[in-house]
């Protein structure tokens, strides 16, 4: 992804020079033109395109912002209920990442998650060890963990 | 525009104060140390941002000026928030702090007390 938002800028500046124009417009129509000609020459790169890892980390900051403002409403119903009810616990959650930032991106979203708080992570970076609120429905947010997040990240890295 | 963008700035800073309030309100109420953790470390990072956004808005706004250390400051916040919630309630776990008598299960404890006995046979 890096190597070729590197190579759109130089196909960026490559065409300042060609047309000898060296404003800011210039360099945004030649990234324009360079990423028309990294679109078409796709299947020479070992990985996509790059427009699409793009789209995949916005679409995780967009599920960041969501996860936090229902966990909001959800600290929120737990503060204002009687305590009698509350029933926290801590639940274990295999993970199929691999790479220490997926992991670390990943607890971090299940710490902004509705009723969920990473305490402990096993040693061998498999298992995640989560507190969760209200423990009564544990499988369903296991699946909504993995549904959601996982894929989402697995997106970005793919 | 300024009047609308008067209202949004005093909803966003009224909310991030009201949210800041229940967060407080959670810390006294809630049992043990992990619960608490959940309303510190999710409330008070959505009121600290609502009311950072509203701070850069009403700049914008009203005195026409970008203030790009606000919006950093918002992000540093968001992403370590939960990590120091994360290592509050570890920290806490590791030297033994119970969780409240109501907690129905431990699946960490377990998995601790299985590799202390692993260990031993070894």
């Amino acid at each position: 992804m890096a190597f070729q938002i590197l190579l759109n800028v130089i196909l960026a500046w490559i065409w300042m020079f060609l047309s000898s124009d060296y404003s800011t417009i210039a360099f945004f129509k030649g990234y324009f033109f360079g990423l028309l000609i990294i679109f078409v020459l796709r299947r020479f790169f070992h990985k996509r395109i790059y427009i699409l890892s793009i789209i995949a980390i916005l679409k995780l900051l967009w599920i960041f912002f969501i996860e936090l403002i229902k966990a909001n409403i959800d600290v929120l119903k737990v503060i204002f209920s009687p305590t009698s009810k509350v029933k926290p616990g801590i639940f274990s959650l295999e993970t199929s990442l691999t790479e220490g930032w997926e992991i670390t991106l990943l607890s971090n979203l299940i710490t902004l998650t509705p009723g969920t708080l990473v305490i402990d992570i096993s040693d061998d970076n498999k298992t995640l060890y989560i507190h969760a609120i209200n423990i009564e429905n544990v499988e369903q947010t296991k699946q909504d963990i993995k549904n959601t997040f996982e894929k989402a990240i697995k997106e970005v890295s793919h | 525009m300024i009047e609308i963008s008067k209202f949004i700035v005093g909803y966003l800073i009224l909310q991030g104060a009201i949210l800041s309030l229940i967060a407080a309100i959670g810390v006294i109420k809630l049992p043990d140390p992990y619960t608490r953790n959940h309303a510190a470390s999710k409330n008070a990072t959505l009121g600290i941002m609502s009311i950072l956004i509203g701070v850069f808005l009403y700049f914008y706004f009203i005195h026409g000026e970008v203030n790009s250390r606000i919006l950093l400051a918002i992000l540093f916040i968001f992403i370590t928030a939960p990590v120091a919630g994360h290592l509050i309630s570890r920290a806490a776990y590791n030297s033994g702090v119970p969780l409240w008598k109501n907690s129905v299960q431990d699946d960490l404890k377990e998995a601790k007390e299985g590799k202390i006995e692993n260990r031993s046979t070894d």
